[in-house]
């Protein structure tokens, strides 16, 4: 009898755990459905040449164009200054930490860095605009006060910590002996870490860039508040644009009625951000698999 | 003969723990010396302090005198990266860098500046055959060196050790992940090495010690018990505890 009560326990903890697992996989597979539904629905009025070739995008306006170009240039261009920001920082940082600091500098910059992480996104979006910004007109006085300068900087600061941290635990797993091989040949540290520890976490490294990348792609709070709202194709940064992220806000934080052109247009451009941050996803996902293999 | 290393009143330390008490004897050039004795004697600290490798441990320190040409290897005008390039290393597992076999092998000379193809590509052959690998691998030169099985791994180690022209070897129980077949190549391979390097080597396995060096070193606790020709360790050990030893009565 005791026994029977244990096994019907074990099967129903068994039970709600895969109850708890499936669940999220319900919601993800419910959100990807949502957004293949409603882009197939834009995509009837829409042709799809229009919306990958027209260099408009104006579907709030009378003289509607639904160009995602003006979009994504503008997400392009966000994310490519903050990875130009990010990437050096991260990478040094990661070198500092891994090879360089003291276990005591070590225990005080990472959690640092982690602290940067925990910022809401929304202060940093303030930050850009009330801070940076101004900053940065003193240097550019052509600088407008929404632009894609100063988020995509402020960005960058943001996503140093991803790039810095798994950076960072990519060098910290490579074998010790390979040190030791190659400070037996006469290296200098500095040599150590950039010929030696840099190529060998190499596939770690880049699946830390490439996750840095579509975070910054996916972001949406800093460029909302300080790059402005008008999109536009462009690659320079001293104006204001729009990125698709900040786009979807906009329409979502308005009152566009369900079921119109509007309305659905933010569940295309969801799509383009989710193809995008998928891609990158898998491909970080990619590197880090091969980058297990290579010393087990 | 000539002395390679003259150590003297070598006393080593990991924070406040002894790893070597008072080590003082001379090792030959053009020699094979090996260094036996149980886990935890302080066998591998010693060949670590020939070169200067356990400056990477936090908290080692060394007092007494090593001379290396007659000069200290730890006094503060000598520069530990020329040490390192005179006296080179071989460890217990086998480290490629994860790159190819070329790139490995002139590594050492690549951090020294040197890039001109032509002599990189005589010094790959060179230390390649000296290392008696050149046959197995000279088709694959461009491949990865981590495709290579265990004993070529090790044997492209000590090419590796050999491009940067040292005068010494220093090997760390280089066989001990390695098969017998293994084994026995890179013991044929140390054996001719003294013909031209000073050759330390570090070993738990003293038939390895017997077939391969002309002096033997026992140590025991951090302390050098006995050090002499190997033949006369191995049959008429002046110590007790060496005998103990070599007589696998423990260790």
């Amino acid at each position: 009898m005791r026994k029977r009560y244990q096994w019907i326990k074990e099967k129903l903890i068994e039970g709600a755990l895969f109850a708890s697992a499936l669940f999220s996989i319900f919601v993800t597979a419910g959100i990807i459905g949502v957004l293949f539904f409603e882009t197939y629905e834009f995509f009837k009025e829409v042709s799809i040449l229009d919306f990958l070739t027209d260099t408009q995008w104006t579907p709030l306006f009378t003289d509607k164009h639904f160009g995602i170009l003006p979009l994504f240039a503008g997400t392009f261009l966000t994310t490519a200054i903050a990875i130009l920001v990010a990437l050096p920082i991260g990478l040094v940082s990661a070198i500092y930490l891994s090879e360089y600091a003291s276990d005591r500098a070590r225990n005080t910059v990472k959690p640092a860095l982690e602290i940067l992480a925990a910022v809401p996104t929304v202060v940093y979006g303030y930050f850009a605009l009330l801070f940076v910004t101004p900053i940065l007109q003193r240097f550019i006085p052509d600088l407008s006060g929404f632009n894609a300068l100063s988020p995509g900087i402020v960005m960058g600061i943001m996503i140093i910590p991803i790039i810095a941290s798994l950076s960072e635990d990519a060098m910290h797993a490579v074998p010790m002996g390979l040190r030791e091989g190659a400070y037996a040949l006469g290296a200098a540290k500095f040599q150590v870490a950039t010929r030696v520890v840099v190529p060998a976490a190499f596939s770690g490294i880049a699946a830390s860039f490439i996750l840095g990348i579509s975070r910054a792609v996916g972001e949406t709070m800093v460029v909302a508040i300080a790059a402005g709202q008008q999109p536009r194709l462009t690659l320079n940064p001293l104006v204001p644009l729009e990125t698709v992220t900040a786009y979807i806000v906009q329409v979502s934080l308005g009152d566009t009625p369900t079921g119109t052109i509007e309305y659905k247009t933010i569940f295309a451009a969801g799509m383009g951000l989710f193809t995008v941050t998928f891609v990158l996803n898998i491909v970080s996902y990619w590197l880090k698999k091969r980058f297990r293999e290579v010393y087990e | 003969m000539e002395t390679a290393f003259k150590v003297k009143n070598l006393k080593a330390y990991y924070g406040p723990k002894e790893a070597l008490k008072d080590v003082s004897f001379d090792i030959l050039k053009k020699t094979v010396t090996a260094i036996i004795g149980p886990s935890g004697c302080g066998k591998s600290t010693f060949i670590r302090c020939l070169n200067r490798m356990n400056d990477l441990v936090l908290g080692f320190n060394v007092k007494g005198e090593i001379l290396y040409d007659g000069k200290n290897i730890y006094s503060k005008d000598i520069d530990v990266i020329d040490i390192r390039r005179q006296i080179g290393m071989v460890f217990q597992k086998p480290n490629p860098f994860p790159k190819s076999i070329y790139e490995n092998v002139v590594y050492g000379l690549r951090i020294q500046g040197i890039n001109r193809k032509e002599t990189l590509d005589n010094v790959v052959e060179e230390s390649l055959r000296k290392a008696a690998i050149w046959e197995e691998v000279k088709d694959r030169l461009h491949t990865s060196a981590l495709q290579l099985s265990g004993g070529q791994q090790q044997r492209l180690c000590i090419a590796r050790a050999i491009a940067t022209e040292p005068e010494v070897i220093l090997f760390d129980e280089p066989c001990s992940a390695l098969d017998p077949i293994a084994t026995a190549k890179i013991e044929d391979l140390i054996t001719a090495l003294k013909q031209e390097y000073t050759v330390v080597i570090v070993t738990h396995n003293m038939q390895q010690a017997a077939r391969v060096s002309e002096y033997t070193g026992f140590f025991m606790m951090g302390e050098l018990v006995e050090f002499d020709a190997t033949q006369k360790i191995f049959t008429t050990p002046s110590n007790k505890m060496t005998e103990d030893y070599i007589t696998g009565r423990f260790g």
